[in-house]
C-alpha cells in the first residue's frame, strides 16, 4: 500500500494525529508516544496501512494520537479484536498498546491466548504498576504490600512478572524497556517490528500521579548501569558501570536451574533464540531479587507459525482443492425431490 | 425397492393415514437421533410433509437406562399440509424402562407402544427407578403394546457376522428403523445407501447394519406382531424442489448467501455453546466459500475477533447462546458506538443462567432489545422455522451492512435442531446489496457522515490517506471525542434514528385469516407451525381468530398498530414470562393484549393452543 499523498518522505510529525494529547504533563507515555512516532519517520512505515488497536487505560488512548488507523476498543479486549483485525487482513501493519491492567487482569486470557496463537503483531504493554485512569488502585503488577486507596492495608496478592506471563503462554517475542530510554527503546522497537510473530514489548513507565519514580531504584541515570542489564542477542551478559559484572546459568541437583552473578569473564552468551523459554524465564525472574538486576532488552526471539497464516492458508488450500464454493451446491446439496 | 422376503405383506391389510407421530426414545447411547434422522430422510423422499423434535439430554451420556439419560426424536408425517412435530405420538418406541416412563405420559390413549423387552430384568428397572415392571404393572393399560425381545433377534440375525456381541447390540436402532419402515410402508434404498457409506472402511459394520435393518422390516410380517400396516400418501406440498434441513444448517447456508450477496466474505469468530455450536461446526466446512472461522478462546473474545474482521471491511459474525448473549453485551455496545456491521445469533435456550442447555424458550428477547449498558439500539430478527433460517440469515446480512450496525437474530432449540422440508429459493431472484467501502477520500473526513439510512461510511483500514480512529468513547460526527453535551444527545438520537428506519424497508407481516375478527394471535420465533395450526383449527369451527407472525422484532414494522386495531383483543402466546406482551404494550399502547406464557422448555401444544383461543373468546362473551 503506497501513501499517496505525501510523496515526500515522511517526518515524526506526519505520524502525530491532529489530535491534543491528554496524558498527565511528565507521564511516561508522551516519551513511549515520541519513541514510536520517531521510530515509524525513520522507517519509512506506512501509515494507511498501519492500524493501532488498544484497550482501557491511559495507554489505550495512543491511537488517537497516531496518524494512522486506529481502534479504541473495551477494557481487556484489544488483542481479540486485534486477532479478527489481522485475520480479516493479514497484510495490515498491527500494532497493540495496552497496560498492566488491561492486559494482565481484565484482559489476562486475550493476552495469553494472542501469545500462544503467535499473530503477526507488534504489542506495546505499558506497565506503570498502577490503575492511573481510574485514579490510584494496585495493579496485578504491583509489589505485595502496596497501600493504595483500595488497598489501604497493603496489597496481598503476588504480582504478575509479565514477561514470565508472556513466556509462560509461549511467546515467541518478548522484550524490556524503559520509558525514559530513547534509544534503548529505539532498538527494543526496531526488533519487536522485524519479529514475525507477537511481539510482546513490556515498557516500563512513570505514572507521576499514582506511582511517581516506582522504578528509580533500578533505572535512574545514577544507578541504571549497575542495577540493570541489557540483554542482546549474541553478546556475554555482562552490565555495571565498567562492564565489570556478569550472569552466568549454572544447574545442579540441589538448587535446580538458575542465574547467578560472576565475574564479566565468566559471563554466559545471551542466546533468546536459545530452544528452551527456561533461561529467559530466569532472567525475568531476577526483578525480585534485589542482588540481581533489572533485565532490560530481549528476553525471547523465536520463530513460530503465525494464526492468521494458518487459518488463511485453510481458505485457500480448500478453495484449491474443491474449488471456488457455488452457493447453488450448498442449498441443492443432499437429497432433493421435486413436487408438481 | 421390493424388500426380501415380501411375500406375505400383502395379505396384511394396509391402512392408510393422514397423518402419524412416532417418538423413538432410549438411551443417549441407543442411536435413536440417527435412527429418527433416517426415519426422516426416507418419509421426505417418499414425499410426506414433515416437522421433527429432537429432545436430547444435556449429559452426552449420562448413567445407562436411567431416566436423565433418556434421548428422545419425535416426527410428524402426513400426507396433508403440517406446521408441526405433533402434540402427543400415536407411536412410541422405547428401548428400555426409563424411555418408557420419560414418554408414556405423552403418548396418545390407544397408541402404539413398541418396547425391547430384554431390557425389561430386574437390573434394568432399578436403573429407571421402577418399583415394579411397568410391562405387567397396568401402567401400559389402554395402549397396543407389542414386546420385541430386540437383543435376541438382533443376535440371531447377525450370528453369522464377525462383530463381538456388544458391537451387535450397536445394531439394534437399525432393527428397529426396520420395524418401522416395516410398518409406514417405507422403502429401505436411502437408509441401505446410507449405511453403505458411512461403513465404507469399515465392510463388516456395514454389512451387519444392512443385517440389522432388513431383519426389522421382516420381523413385520415373519413375526405377525402387528395387526396391518399403514399407508400415509404424499403430501401435497406446494410445486417446487424440496429438501430436508435442519435449522442450524439452514442458518449457515444463509450466512455464506447473506456475505455473497453483501459481496464480501464472512468471518465467523465462536466459542462453543449448546446448542450454537453446529453452526460454527458447519461453516468450518465452507472454507472453499473463502469463509474464515475463528474458534475463540471465549464469547467475549468471539464477538471482539468479529467486531475486528468488521473494521477490516468482512462482515464479522458471532453465534451463541443465551449466557453467551450475556457475555458479549458490552462488545455489541462497541459495535453500536462505531457504527460497524456484524451479525450476532443468538440459539436461545432455557435460562436463566445455565438453565436447560438442551430445552427450547424464547427468554433472550428482551436482553436482545434492551439489554445493554447506554441506550445501545440494535436490529433484532427471529427465525420462526428451520426453513426460514436461511432467508432470516441472509436479512441479517442485509440490515448489518446496510445500516452498519450489530443485527441480533434470534433462533432456539427447537429451529436449530428440528428438521423440515425446504422449497428451495430461485437463488437468481435473491437481490444483491453489494457493500460499498468509501475510497478516495482525504484525512479528516466525516467518520460519522451519514446517508439517507442515517448510515455512516465503511472505510477499511489500508485505504490510503482516510486514517481515522474508532473507539468506544463519543465522538463527534467528524470522528473526534467529544464529550459535549449536544453532541452527546446528538448522537444518542442519530443511533436510534437509524435503527428506527430500519422499519422502512421491512415488510408488514400478513394477518393470516380475516383482516378483523375478535382475537389476533401475536407470535414470534418457532411458535409459528404450533400457531398456524391451532388458529387454522379455531377457523374451521367459526371462531374470529386471525395470526400474524412477526420476523422483525425491533424495531417492530410499521402498519401493526392500524392491524391491531381491528381486533377486539391480541393473544401473544411465547415462552417465556410476558417479554413479547411487554414490548408490544410500551410501543403499541392502544390495545388489549393478552399474554399466554409458558416454560417448560417444551414448545407449546396445537391442543393446548386451540383451548387457550376458545377460553379467550369465552371470555370475550362473558365480559
Amino acid at each position: 500500500m503506497v501513501d499517496v499523498i505525501d510523496p515526500k518522505p515522511l517526518t515524526k510529525k506526519d505520524y502525530a494525529s491532529d489530535q491534543e494529547v491528554r496524558w498527565c504533563p511528565g507521564c511516561g507515555d508522551y516519551a513511549i508516544l515520541n519513541a514510536v512516532q520517531k521510530f515509524f519517520a525513520d522507517t519509512g512505515r506506512d501509515r494507511a496501512n498501519t492500524v493501532f488497536v488498544s484497550g482501557i487505560g491511559c495507554s489505550s488512548r495512543f491511537p488517537y494520537y497516531m496518524e494512522t488507523y486506529g481502534f479504541h476498543t473495551i477494557h481487556g479486549r484489544a488483542a481479540a479484536v486485534a486477532t479478527g483485525l489481522k485475520v480479516a487482513n493479514p497484510g495490515l501493519e498491527v500494532w497493540m498498546v495496552t497496560g498492566d491492567g488491561d492486559a494482565l487482569s481484565i484482559g489476562g486470557n486475550h493476552t495469553a491466548h494472542l501469545l500462544r496463537r503467535n499473530l503477526d503483531l507488534n504489542v506495546l504493554l505499558f506497565n506503570n504498576e498502577i490503575y492511573g485512569l481510574t485514579k490510584g488502585q494496585y495493579s496485578p503488577t504491583s509489589p505485595i504490600g502496596t497501600v493504595k486507596k483500595s488497598t489501604p492495608m497493603g496489597s496481598v496478592d503476588r504480582p504478575f512478572e509479565p514477561v514470565q506471563f508472556a513466556l509462560g503462554a509461549q511467546a515467541t517475542f518478548v522484550a524490556r524497556t524503559i520509558d525514559n530510554d530513547q534509544a534503548h527503546m529505539a532498538k527494543v522497537l526496531e526488533a519487536a517490528a522485524a519479529h514475525k510473530g507477537t511481539s510482546l514489548v513490556e515498557i516500563l513507565q512513570n505514572c507521576v500521579i499514582f506511582n511517581k519514580d516506582f522504578y528509580s531504584a533500578d533505572v535512574d541515570k545514577q544507578v541504571r548501569a549497575d542495577r540493570t542489564i541489557d540483554l542482546v542477542p549474541g553478546r556475554k551478559l555482562v552490565y555495571g558501570k565498567d562492564g565489570q559484572l556478569g550472569l552466568r546459568f549454572r544447574l545442579s541437583a540441589e538448587q535446580g536451574f538458575r542465574v547467578e552473578r560472576c565475574a564479566a569473564a565468566e559471563a554466559d552468551v545471551w542466546n533468546p533464540a536459545q530452544p528452551s523459554a527456561s533461561a529467559a524465564f530466569l532472567l525475568a525472574g531476577m526483578h525480585a531479587d534485589p542482588e540481581l538486576p533489572l533485565p532490560v532488552g530481549i528476553f525471547r526471539a523465536v520463530a513460530a507459525p503465525c494464526y492468521e497464516d494458518g487459518v488463511n492458508a485453510q481458505v485457500t488450500d480448500a478453495i484449491a482443492k474443491r474449488k471456488p464454493g457455488v452457493l447453488r451446491d450448498l442449498v441443492y446439496a443432499g437429497e432433493i425431490w421435486t413436487v408438481g | 425397492m421390493t424388500p426380501p422376503n415380501a411375500h406375505s405383506t400383502a395379505e396384511l391389510p394396509l391402512q392408510r393415514l393422514d397423518r402419524v407421530v412416532i417418538r423413538f426414545a432410549g438411551d443417549s447411547g441407543d442411536g435413536m437421533q440417527l435412527t429418527g434422522d433416517q426415519f426422516t430422510r426416507t418419509t421426505a423422499l417418499v414425499g410426506n410433509d414433515l416437522a421433527t423434535l429432537p429432545d436430547f439430554p444435556a449429559e452426552i451420556r449420562a448413567p445407562a437406562g436411567t431416566r436423565p439419560g433418556v434421548s428422545g426424536f419425535q416426527l410428524q408425517f402426513a400426507s396433508e399440509e403440517i406446521h408441526t412435530p405433533g402434540d402427543a405420538p400415536d407411536v412410541l418406541v422405547a428401548m428400555n424402562p426409563a424411555a418408557l416412563m420419560v414418554n408414556i405420559g405423552a403418548v396418545v390413549a390407544g397408541g402404539i407402544v413398541i418396547v425391547n423387552s430384554d431390557s425389561f430384568k430386574d437390573a434394568d428397572l432399578k436403573k429407571a427407578k421402577c418399583a415394579t415392571n411397568p410391562l405387567t404393572d397396568g401402567t401400559l393399560a389402554g395402549f397396543r403394546v407389542i414386546e420385541i425381545a430386540m437383543n435376541t433377534r438382533v443376535a440371531e440375525a447377525l450370528a453369522e457376522s464377525p462383530l463381538s456381541s456388544r458391537d451387535k447390540q450397536q445394531c439394534k436402532n437399525l432393527y428397529t428403523l426396520g420395524l418401522l419402515y416395516w410398518v409406514y410402508s417405507r422403502p429401505l434404498d436411502a437408509t441401505l445407501d446410507w449405511v453403505q457409506k458411512k461403513f465404507a472402511s469399515k465392510p463388516e459394520v456395514a454389512a451387519a447394519n444392512l443385517m440389522a435393518l432388513r431383519a426389522g422390516y421382516n420381523a413385520g410380517d415373519i413375526h405377525e406382531l402387528f395387526q396391518g400396516r399403514y399407508e400415509v400418501p404424499k403430501a401435497n406440498l406446494a410445486p417446487g424442489t424440496y429438501r430436508n434441513v435442519m435449522g442450524n444448517q439452514a442458518l449457515a447456508i444463509g450466512l455464506v448467501a447473506g456475505a455473497e450477496l453483501a459481496n464480501t466474505k464472512p468471518v465467523f469468530c465462536s466459542y462453543p455453546i449448546t446448542p450454537a455450536s453446529s453452526v460454527l461446526e458447519t461453516m468450518a466446512t465452507y472454507k472453499h466459500f473463502g469463509v474464515v472461522t475463528i474458534q475463540a478462546e471465549d464469547e467475549i473474545a468471539a464477538i471482539c475477533a468479529a467486531i475486528g474482521a468488521s473494521f477490516a471491511g468482512k462482515l464479522g459474525m458471532t453465534c451463541t447462546s443465551g449466557p453467551g448473549m450475556a457475555l458479549k453485551t458490552e462488545a455489541m455496545g462497541l459495535a453500536v458506538m462505531t457504527e460497524l456491521p456484524l451479525v450476532i445469533l443468538d440459539i436461545q435456550r432455557a435460562g436463566p443462567s445455565t438453565g436447560m442447555p438442551t430445552k427450547v424458550e424464547q427468554s433472550d428477547l428482551l436482553q436482545s432489545v434492551f439489554g445493554r449498558n447506554g441506550d445501545t439500539p440494535m436490529p433484532v430478527l427471529a427465525i420462526s422455522r428451520p426453513s426460514d433460517a436461511f432467508e432470516m440469515a441472509i436479512e441479517a446480512c442485509r440490515i448489518a451492512v446496510r445500516y452498519m450496525t450489530p443485527v441480533i437474530l434470534l433462533s432456539d432449540n427447537f429451529i436449530a435442531n428440528g428438521a423440515e422440508p425446504w422449497k428451495l429459493p430461485d437463488l437468481a431472484q435473491l437481490a444483491p446489496f453489494p457493500v460499498e467501502y468509501k475510497t478516495g477520500g482525504q484525512p479528516n473526513f466525516d467518520v460519522y457522515a451519514r446517508n439517507a439510512d442515517g448510515s455512516r461510511p465503511w472505510v477499511k483500514p489500508g485505504t490510503p490517506s482516510m486514517m481515522f480512529r474508532l473507539g468506544g468513547l463519543e465522538k463527534a460526527p467528524h470522528g473526534n471525542i467529544s464529550y459535549d453535551p449536544q453532541n452527546h444527545q446528538h448522537m444518542t438520537n442519530m443511533r436510534h434514528a437509524k435503527v428506527a428506519k430500519v422499519a422502512d424497508s421491512i415488510p408488514t407481516p400478513a394477518v393470516d385469516g380475516d383482516a378483523s375478527g375478535d382475537l389476533l394471535v401475536v407470535g414470534w420465533g418457532s411458535s409459528v407451525g404450533i400457531l398456524t395450526q391451532a388458529v387454522l383449527n379455531a377457523r374451521r369451527e367459526g371462531l374470529a381468530v386471525s395470526r400474524l407472525h412477526l420476523r422483525h422484532v425491533w424495531p417492530l414494522p410499521h402498519g401493526l398498530d392500524a392491524i391491531f386495531g381491528r381486533f377486539r383483543q391480541i393473544l401473544v402466546p411465547e415462552m417465556n414470562v410476558m417479554q413479547m406482551c411487554r414490548l408490544l404494550r410500551s410501543e403499541l399502547p392502544k390495545h388489549d393484549y393478552v399474554p399466554y406464557n409458558k416454560v417448560t422448555g417444551q414448545p407449546f401444544l396445537v391442543s393446548e393452543m386451540e383451548a387457550v383461543i376458545t377460553r379467550q373468546l369465552q371470555a370475550q362473551k362473558k365480559g
